[in-house]
């Protein structure tokens, strides 16, 4: 995994070393090594089943919940082990942020979805959380459209501006990481582009996975690409590389739709 | 072809079907409401709520004491069984999806609503009422909580389930602990099915007279003490509307009325108050 021309100022973020991942007797993910690099955008592609999301998901211990599944090896994340039993997942979870396939809003107000997050790790007076409210949401390129309604329900929201609320609910928390996990699957086209120009937004302050099954958008966003396969990590690199000059041929089947 | 105007006359078919049951079933409700109406509005004046249950013979009286108790009766019960259900559905839900004492906790919860109410009574009296050595409505409050229980529990418990895992997830991805994300977000998410299971329970338990009848009996004069046997609307109806004088027949049509009035009321009023305010 040497590459010659990213090798300048590329800090890791996070290091993944030999590791496994079981669903109750399934091996999900098979010897995984890999680093993810500080505020670039990195992209999971492969065929349904291959482990991306089950990847992301260990980043944030989202696995903890189902007491049959397990990770085994390290994970670091600025050099700390997260696998490791004594780390507080809450605290864990606040670094590393998720959005998800669906839009999550919650039951409550559009200001109280962002300010639900920042409450559970910061205690903050009125004037700040108001503050960071606004923050969060210009972040993700939402202000505009909702800073007159505030208190309205976030479930009134269009989808696309949906998606925009679970990101700035996830980065008002200022997490380091950001896990997309197919943050645009279920948009429509406009809402997509908004998206990926938000995150190519993003990647100035946050270091981004994202896991995709639309190549073009991996080859769109990315700076790095992961190519997966049934729980291996077949092919990693940067993107421009990987979709061009791919160094495995099932990559390049893959990529170039003979496969998958 | 054929098959299309074949599929046609099916669907034709099983819709004049499903419209003549819905036709079926309405009718006896129309008529049943229609006849409370009728029956129910001759003796509806101010002392219907301002005089006690009348001794047999008697012009005026009515039911004053009936209907405080049975408000109370009801309204201690749900404040009673309400809480207990919550909780044991949110176990059900959040904690004990798969553990062996969720599945038992399920099943007895699934036997304990069907079990018929007399049955309940009789419990209450067994273990309280013969205990104590006289009819209470501290007894009837036990019956009657016993009925909200398993129907707030297992409305609850369904409310949660339908609450999507991403939800939850989404939740615990911010860092939230369990108790916040169910506290905040799952059990927010369900509260109007909750909501809707408590007053099903209230409208359950408001005319319930079987598990009355061994607890808090009744009570012909005005009485607050739950130590004492109260006055209620059910068991005052089964007496009235049983007996050979008129005017006791007409109060139990009042008070017949006046129950169907109230949970109607309060349906109309959770559907209004509950209503989705977002149509997506």
């Amino acid at each position: 995994m040497m590459m010659n021309e990213a090798a300048v100022s590329l800090e890791t973020q996070v290091a993944f070393k030999h590791l496994n991942f079981y669903y109750g007797q399934f091996h999900a993910l098979k010897n995984i090594n890999l680093e993810i690099y500080k505020r670039h955008v990195t992209a999971f592609i492969g065929p349904s089943g291959c482990g991306k999301s089950t990847l992301l998901r260990v980043m944030n211990r989202m696995y903890d919940l189902y007491p049959e599944q397990r990770a085994t090896g390290e994970l670091l994340l600025d050099g700390v082990d997260v696998l490791d039993k004594k780390i507080d997942v809450n605290v864990l979870r606040a670094k590393v942020g998720m959005v998800f396939q669906k839009p999550t809003p919650f039951p409550m107000s559009i200001y109280e979805n962002i300010a639900f997050g920042v409450r559970l790790h910061e205690r903050l007076s009125k004037g700040e959380m108001d503050d960071r409210v606004e923050w969060a949401l210009r972040k993700a390129a939402l202000w505009e459209e909702t800073k007159s309604k505030l208190d309205q329900s976030g479930m009134s929201l269009s989808g696309g501006q949906q998606q925009r609320l679970c990101i700035a609910r996830g980065i008002a928390v200022k997490p380091a990481i950001l896990l997309l996990d197919e943050p645009t699957s279920a948009l429509d086209p406009i809402s997509t582009m908004r998206i990926e120009e938000l995150i190519a937004e993003l990647k100035n302050e946050f270091t981004i996975t994202i896991v995709t099954h639309n190549m073009q958008q991996a080859a769109r966003i990315s700076d790095y690409t992961a190519y997966m396969y049934m729980g291996e990590m077949v092919e990693f690199g940067l993107t421009d590389q990987v979709f061009i000059k791919p160094k495995r041929k099932e990559t390049e089947d893959y990529i170039t739709g003979r496969f998958g | 072809m054929d098959l299309q105007k074949k599929r046609k006359l099916i669907n034709k078919l099983a819709l004049t079907l499903s419209v003549v049951a819905m036709l079926f079933g309405l009718f006896w409700l129309v008529w049943i409401l229609f006849t409370t109406l009728e029956l129910g509005v001759t003796r509806m004046s101010l002392d219907l709520f301002t005089k006690m249950t009348p001794p047999p013979g008697t012009e005026d009286g009515g039911l004053a004491n009936a209907i405080a108790g049975t408000l109370i009766l009801v309204g201690l019960a749900t404040l009673l069984g309400t809480p207990i259900g919550v909780l044991a559905g949110v176990y059900l839900a959040e904690y004990g999806r798969r553990t062996w004492l969720g599945h038992a906790t399920r099943f007895i919860n699934d036997i304990l609503l069907s079990a018929p109410s007399i049955v309940i009574g009789l419990f209450v009296y067994a273990v309280y009422v013969a205990q104590v050595g006289n009819f209470s409505a501290m007894a009837g409050v036990i019956a009657l909580a016993l009925i909200v229980i398993p129907v707030v529990l297992s409305t609850t418990e369904n409310m949660l389930k339908l609450v999507p895992d991403t939800q939850r997830e989404a939740a615990f991805a911010l860092g939230a602990p369990k108790r916040v994300v169910i506290m905040q977000v799952t059990l927010k998410a369900a509260m109007p099915g909750v909501i809707t299971g408590v007053l099903l329970a209230v409208a359950r338990i408001a005319g319930e007279t079987a598990p009355l009848l061994f607890t808090a009996l009744s009570n012909q004069f005005w009485s607050l003490d739950l130590n004492k046997p109260m006055a209620n609307l059910p068991v005052t109806i089964f007496k009235f509307a049983m007996s050979p004088f008129k005017e006791w027949q007409e109060i139990a049509w009042a008070g017949v009325f006046l129950i169907t009035l109230g949970v109607l009321g309060l349906n109309i009023v959770a559907r209004v108050v509950f209503r989705p305010k977002h149509k997506q």
